[in-house]
């Protein structure tokens, strides 16, 4: 694909860098360069496709990937579009910070970091330049604490289906899958095909939330379709659907051996006298999905509040940030799944293209226009899905004084309510500071959720503020401490050698 | 109805081949992760945490949380959810922060 745009702006690198080569991204990369910019691709990932289209990797050899997925087909159009536009795709590369360049001219130019290597330990820092930024990094699944969820056995259920996509691979045979939003209706459905044998989806939450927007369910008809789609794929499994239950207890000495299931009140709160135990080798847990901002807070962009607690993106009509220069488009602006994704790195694509090559026509046409109008439409969507899931304020209840609440730091819940009763912690960061919960290698993305809520319960409460990361993943002394080599264009003797030529 | 995840995808893989874990030997498919090997031997946990020597394996399956940490061929802190499967390769339990051989 020709540059048009590197004759009148010189630079020695990218138009546009895009984080994340999931749904928003690879969008967003496609329509970027099919208006002509010259566009870099980062994941972490060896393969693109993110968590919604992970893969297993080229050598497992794999001739149905469309069975472990739901819509295929848009993928594959999707990697058909990057593949055929002149995007570069550096796959493997964990972007660890962006930093900005300013030339005291006026020119603006900012700095990917990245390091390379399948789990980021390769300690080969590569950095890529570009004139503007479209973050597409995507979520991570949120997590409520409760006793035992830490024996191994417990896992993730978007971890659960991850490692089954990526690695064909079950944690066990008997699987309780619980939490609360509609991924566990995903999960269960693709473990269950994938042949584990599962007891029951046990949701925390009713379904009658939905009922309270008839119109914005009438207006998104293909949700509708995917829940019928999977209470069909649950009844042939014969998976039974818990509503307004939790997974109060795991329990097991090496492994998860059993689940306790309570039945909870309209606050989340176990109603006593209901609990039953039940055995089971895995259990695969989940309350929703919060967004990944790291690399955008650090740069200083605005933040809100989204309807399901967690802390998104604020973004304009056109999927700007409130700092010039970067986008982003999907779960970064608040979570409400592929589709939305994909609409949304579409429409930060072609925003990215008017603005850097002053076409403002591209952003007044009538594709734009639909675009626009299919995002609000399922925005509103989203915004019902997530208050129906939200998390209940009684979940605390289920907390044992021994509970490890943060993973990494093994911190209590007894140690979390000392900071905030005795001590007279008030947000998260009061209690991370004296309590080191947050503070371990995964910087508080498991308990994060928790801690926030355990330190606000003493009443009103200081808002938490945006998570503030100073490196986005954790990178080794050696990788920060050695030369970068430029991924750009102009540079490509010292690119990495580009694992992308296995994706496609 | 599909009985595994291998014959619901139609996975033709390469032939499998070994890695050792904490000495035993345990058979991986080619382009499987670390995780997803031991997993598929049944091997739920591989690392030891550092205060309460609790035994934890991978929990977010997607390089989140570092809970699957495991030294690998003597280099402790590599995320098993990420690692691609090697033949030959050494894994053991990482006990705590996790020691590594001297570099020099």
């Amino acid at each position: 694909m020709p540059n048009p745009t590197s004759d009148s702006a010189p630079h020695d690198g990218y138009d546009l860098a895009v984080i994340g080569a999931g749904c928003a991204g690879l969008a967003g990369a496609a329509a970027a360069s099919e208006l002509g910019l010259s566009v870099a691709l980062l994941d972490m990932a060896r393969q693109t496709g993110g968590q919604f289209y992970r893969r297993p990797a080229p050598e497992l050899r794999v001739e149905r990937p469309q069975a472990l997925h739901h819509d295929w087909s848009v993928f594959t159009g999707l990697r058909r579009r990057v593949a055929a536009s002149g995007v570069t795709r550096l796959t493997g590369h964990h972007v660890w910070s962006v930093t900005r360049e300013d030339d005291g001219g006026g020119n603006v130019e900012w700095v990917v970091h990245a390091a390379t290597g399948a789990d980021g330990g390769d300690e080969r820092p590569v950095r890529v330049r570009a004139r503007a930024i479209l973050l597409a990094t995507g979520s991570y699944e949120r997590h409520l604490p409760f006793p035992g969820w830490t024996l191994p056995g417990v896992v993730g259920a978007g971890g659960a289906q991850a490692m089954l996509k990526s690695g064909l691979v079950l944690p066990g045979r008997r699987v309780f899958v619980a939490g609360s939003g509609p991924l566990l209706l995903a999960v269960a459905s693709s473990l269950a095909a994938a042949g584990a044998r599962i007891p029951a989806v046990v949701e925390a939450s009713g379904y009658l939330g939905y009922s309270r927007r008839p119109g914005v369910l009438a207006a998104n008809p293909l949700k509708l379709g995917e829940a019928v789609t999977h209470g069909a794929a649950l009844l042939r499994h014969r998976v039974r659907l818990s509503t307004r239950s939790a997974v109060t207890a795991a329990h097991g000495t090496d492994r998860v051996a059993a689940v306790t299931v309570s039945r909870l009140d309209r606050d989340w709160r176990p109603v006593p006298g209901s609990e039953h135990r039940i055995a089971c080798d895995a259990l695969a847990v989940g309350f929703g999905l919060a967004p990944q901002i790291e690399l955008a807070t650090a740069l200083d962009c605005a933040t809100r509040r989204a309807v399901d607690g967690t802390t998104a993106l604020v973004l304009d009509g056109l999927q700007r940030t409130s700092v010039p220069g970067i986008w982003a488009a999907g779960e970064t602006g608040g979570i409400g799944g592929a589709h939305v994704a994909r609409v949304e790195g579409e429409l930060a694509g072609i925003g990215v293209a008017a603005q850097l090559s002053g076409r403002g026509a591209l952003v007044r046409t009538g594709r734009v226009r639909t675009l626009r109008r299919r995002r609000d439409r399922m925005r509103a969507f989203a915004d019902v899905m997530a208050a129906a899931h939200a998390p209940g304020p009684g979940w605390t209840r289920w907390l044992t004084d021994d509970t490890d609440v943060c993973r990494c730091e093994e911190v209590t819940a007894a140690d979390i309510r000392e900071a905030v009763t005795d001590l007279g912690a008030r947000d998260a960061r009061s209690v991370k500071l004296l309590t080191r919960a947050g503070m371990g290698w995964c910087q508080g993305r498991m308990c994060g959720a928790a801690v926030t809520c355990l330190a606000a319960s003493g009443g009103e409460s200081v808002p938490p503020s945006a998570e503030r990361r100073p490196f986005a993943v954790p990178i080794t002394l050696a990788a920060l401490s050695s030369p970068e080599s430029p991924a750009d264009a102009d540079a490509p003797s010292t690119a990495p050698p580009d694992p992308a030529v296995t994706d496609d | 109805m599909a009985r595994t995840p291998a014959e619901l995808a139609a996975a033709r893989p390469g032939p499998p081949f070994e890695i050792t874990v904490d000495g035993r030997p345990v058979t991986a498919l080619p382009g499987q992760s670390l995780a997803a090997a031991l997993w598929a031997a049944g091997i739920l946990a591989w690392r030891t945490t550092r205060i309460g020597g609790r035994p934890r394996g991978a929990f977010c399956g997607i390089g989140q949380c570092y809970d699957c940490l495991a030294t690998v061929n003597g280099r402790p802190n590599r995320r098993a959810c990420l690692l691609p499967a090697r033949a030959g390769d050494v894994v053991t339990t990482q006990e705590g922060h996790g020691r590594a051989e001297p570099d020099v």
